[in-house]
């Protein structure tokens, strides 16, 4: 069963409350269609997921969402305001933490993030202290130990840590995060996840973050976007997309010492069936719907297909 | 304005302190310094052409000058090609404020560090050469002549780092302001030089700023030596008032462009190139 074309819908986000509205954004380099019209919205305090193959357009969204890149052709605004066109104040409001950085190597991790959250203090407001104060921001990013280290002497990992914190020291209404955990060990990996909580649950921070891990996004992410030759081919939660997903479930089972393995497309009848005939010799049950990797592989596979 | 000039003075200062503690880079801006003083060291008892001038007070007074158009041109200019490659403007750009704050964090530094790298050559100097003679009128000389080095060169050299944005291509620029040197009266007088070279070096600011600093620091009987037998503060003022307009005009345009044209790929491809040539 293949699917073919755009799924339709997508989630419905009520207007007044879009932190990022986007409407058929178009981008074209020379006579290279990057983007062919993409249309998503973000609703406060929700983390979006934009996945896709390489060269898929991500990264060209994104930095046309973060200001930074003029677009052809489109609707787009991010908390209320045009990026291509807004200043200072808006500016303030949006953190940006992209793949990788080599700047301010000669900085020491505590003075940078200090200096960096002074551009901020005047954007204060009721409701939102800016900036972190950064004995507060280098715990919570687990750099405390590295306060007095010189930029070019973190390790990896660090170093991304330190990118995260610089991303979220304004205290950001609006994160982007590109590829954040690139280089993070599993621990490093656990804490990041649990900083992003942090930062959707106690700020209502909105956070759009693009991976290439999908348990990443699984984990993380409230809605996921797939971006595929530049356009958004699926919108939904990974269990909405799962569902669309024509698949088959995979049911495992162990029976008699014995490891079993059965697709179907639905495993209902055959579970019945199954437990009727064995029982409770039938241990160690699992019935495993489409994972994200496998929706993910076959949403983009398939319109690539359809394509052709 | 005011939050972002203390945010950027703040950023010069904590610059100007990582220079001051980081070998490589005081290698780099005392280097020419070393090589200044050792260069009036030799030329102890050589007398300015035809007259009885020591040619080393009027040497120290014009290098003074040079480094002063260097610091403004050339440092800056570099700042802006390494911290466009490494992605600090792009941090800077990704702030509220920052790219303000990021340019007069970089004049504060870069004033600092020109003024330490003077006095590393005009302390020793004094005691290197005879003839240096700093009355009230130079004083009020300098206290017009530097701030008016400082708009004259700063801009300009903002303008030649955001033109270019490979810092392998830098060199195009190094070449001709070594030969500009070469001709603008600082270490040999101007007057020795044919008319045509005569007519370049007079329409940049290098030679102003050496005439200027040569006016400052020399008694007026040296004012023989050169070009209309005269200081030429007016002249000086002039020339160096229109680099001035012509950089402030021009700076922000190409600034503004380059900013714009900063992002996370243009990042990473120029890192790509870079890495490229550095394997070839």
């Amino acid at each position: 069963m293949a699917l073919t074309g755009v799924l339709e819908g997508g989630t419905v986000v009520p207007t007044d409350e879009r932190v990022i509205d986007v409407r058929d954004l178009r981008m074209r380099y020379g006579t290279k269609d990057v983007l062919t019209g993409v249309s998503f919205a973000a609703r406060r305090g929700e983390v979006l997921a934009l996945l896709g193959p390489n060269g898929a357009g991500k990264t060209t969204t994104i930095e046309i969402l973060e200001g930074f890149r003029m677009r052809s052709s489109g609707e787009v605004s991010v908390l209320g305001v045009d990026p291509a066109s807004a200043g200072e104040a808006w500016r303030a409001r949006v953190g940006v933490v992209l793949q990788s950085w080599r700047d301010h190597g000669k900085w020491q991790v505590r003075e940078l993030l200090g200096h960096l959250g002074a551009y901020y203090r005047r954007y204060a407001g009721p409701g939102r202290d800016r900036p972190w104060p950064v004995d507060d921001l280098l715990d919570v990013v687990g750099l405390t130990a590295a306060a007095r280290t010189r930029v070019t002497r973190l390790s990896g990992g660090q170093r991304r840590r330190l990118d995260v914190a610089i991303g979220i020291v304004g205290r950001p209404d609006l994160l982007f995060l590109d590829e954040p955990t690139v280089g993070f060990d599993p621990e490093a990996r656990r804490e990041f996840h649990d900083l992003v909580h942090r930062l959707t649950d106690v700020d209502d921070t909105t956070i759009l973050l693009t991976t290439h891990d999908l348990d990443e996004a699984e984990k993380l992410a409230d809605r996921i976007l797939i971006l595929a030759n530049g356009t958004i081919i699926a919108d939904g939660s990974a269990d909405e997309l799962s569902r669309r997903v024509a698949g088959e479930s995979e049911i495992r089972w162990t029976r008699e010492g014995q490891r079993f393995v059965h697709s179907a497309e639905n495993p209902t009848p055959f579970l019945r069936e199954l437990l009727v005939q064995y029982g409770d010799a039938v241990t160690d049950l699992e019935v495993r719907r489409n994972s994200l990797e496998d929706t993910y592989m076959r949403l983009v596979h398939d319109f690539e297909g359809g394509r052709k | 304005m005011i939050e972002t000039l203390k945010v950027g003075i703040a950023r010069g200062l904590i610059e100007f302190r990582h220079t001051l503690t980081n070998g490589q880079d005081l290698w780099g801006y005392f280097f020419p310094s070393f090589g200044l003083l050792i260069t009036l060291f030799f030329m102890d008892d050589a007398r300015v052409p035809g007259t009885n001038f020591s040619l080393g007070a009027s040497t120290l007074p014009s290098s003074i000058g040079m480094l002063v158009a260097f610091g403004g041109l050339i440092t800056i200019a570099q700042y802006l090609i390494v911290d466009r490659e490494d992605g600090t403007l792009l941090r800077a750009k990704a702030t509220p404020n920052g790219m303000n704050g990021y340019l007069i964090g970089k004049v504060v530094a870069v004033g600092g560090m020109t003024l330490a790298s003077v006095l590393v050559v005009l302390v020793p100097g004094v005691f290197l050469v005879d003839g240096l003679q700093v009355d009230l009128g130079g004083v009020m000389t300098l206290i017009w002549l530097l701030p008016l080095a400082v708009v004259a060169t700063v801009p300009i050299g903002a303008a030649i780092g955001s033109f270019f944005d490979n810092p392998r291509s830098f060199g195009l620029v190094m070449l001709p302001l070594f030969g500009l040197v070469a001709i603008s009266g600082i270490f040999y007088p101007i007057a020795a030089m044919p008319g045509w070279l005569q007519g370049i070096a007079q329409i940049f600011p290098i030679y102003w700023l050496g005439l200027g600093m040569r006016s400052a620091f020399l008694p007026d009987a040296f004012a023989a030596v050169e070009l209309g037998d005269s200081w030429r503060h007016l002249e000086t003022l002039g020339v160096l008032a229109v680099w001035a307009v012509a950089g402030l005009a021009l700076a922000p345009v190409l600034l503004r462009r380059m900013a714009r044209r900063e992002s996370g790929s243009a990042v990473a491809a120029r890192r790509e190139r870079a890495m490229n040539s550095m394997v070839r």
